[in-house]
């Protein structure tokens, strides 16, 4: 009798967490992530350094190229995580488009993309030091409220990602350095994480 | 110990009630598919279990139309979370007795 009052409790625990959080969430597809932004930063860095004229205008090619980097590895990180996490929901058997996951996504996309939309803004206002520091600060936003239906490991990405974003503002100098400490090297340590705490099994 | 085994509720004593009352407990509501899904069980049984939680009002049925298509979607009652905390703090103290 008592043990069926364990599998009770321990039912009911089940339950709650496969109802209300997205489990299958890819740590490889992190660790990836993490890489492709170094890789896009390095050819960032080579991009300006390589760069004739000290100043980087909307118009100059050098900017074009910056962007063409910056939206090729933005579209291969989110391939490569949506990938990965279909290939662990189907493992995992769970569905990979059911009530938790959409709510996943449309609380992870309303501060991603006001943030985006704000960076567009910053564009058009000529404020280009500040894009960096603002692409941190509302990921990591997007993450921490994100995190309240997947696994937790999320939030503290979030969180380090908020303050990293911070203190590129305070040093506006390394915007490069901070944005590949945030967006490759925390997505390659917290993947990591992910990867060896629920994904290999 | 007489006490504790009274708090254990009958309603709440099958698989499937007890997994929709937990659903029930962590979301605000939860549609018919989305318990079938989760729950992996066939239209007729869950139809019948959120039946037998209507009766004992612990949940609310709420139908309604999105488009052409019926959507019956299921809440937690105040009755029902109250019933269904009782019910998981007997279960807690049973397994803490032994």
């Amino acid at each position: 009798m008592e043990d069926k009052y364990l599998q009770d409790i321990s039912d009911i625990k089940n339950m709650m967490n496969k109802s209300s959080q997205f489990i299958s969430l890819s740590g490889l597809g992190g660790i990836l992530a993490g890489v492709y932004a170094l890789i896009g930063a390095y050819i960032g860095y080579e991009l300006i350094q390589n760069n004739d004229n000290r100043i980087i205008t909307l118009e100059s090619t050098t900017f074009k190229w910056i962007l063409l980097t910056a939206l090729l590895i933005l579209v291969l990180s989110i391939g490569t995580a949506f990938l990965l996490t279909i290939r662990k929901a189907k493992k995992e058997q769970e569905t990979i488009w059911n009530s938790t996951s959409k709510r996943l996504l449309i609380n992870f996309l309303i501060p991603l993309v006001t943030g985006g939309v704000f960076c567009l803004l910053l564009l058009r206002h000529q404020v280009y030091g500040l894009i960096g520091p603002v692409t941190l600060i509302f990921y990591g936003l997007a993450c921490v409220n994100a995190s309240k239906y997947t696994l937790r490991d999320v939030r503290y990405l979030g969180i380090t990602i908020i303050i990293l974003g911070l203190l590129s503002t305070e040093f506006s100098g390394y915007a490069l350095e901070f944005w590949a400490l945030g967006f490759g090297v925390c997505h390659i340590i917290y993947g990591s994480m992910m990867y060896f705490k629920y994904d290999r099994n | 110990m007489k006490n504790i085994i009274q708090n254990i509720n009958k309603a709440f004593d099958h698989r499937i009630r007890l997994g929709i009352m937990s659903v029930l407990m962590v979301n605000e509501s939860a549609d018919f598919s989305t318990l079938k899904e989760l729950l992996g069980v066939t239209d007729g049984n869950l139809a019948s279990h959120t039946k037998a939680l209507e009766q004992e009002n612990y949940i609310a049925i709420e139908k309604q139309f999105i488009g052409k298509k019926p959507n019956t979607s299921y809440k937690a009652t105040k009755d029902g979370r109250m019933a269904f905390q009782d019910h998981i703090s007997a279960l807690e103290k049973l397994i803490q007795k032994r």
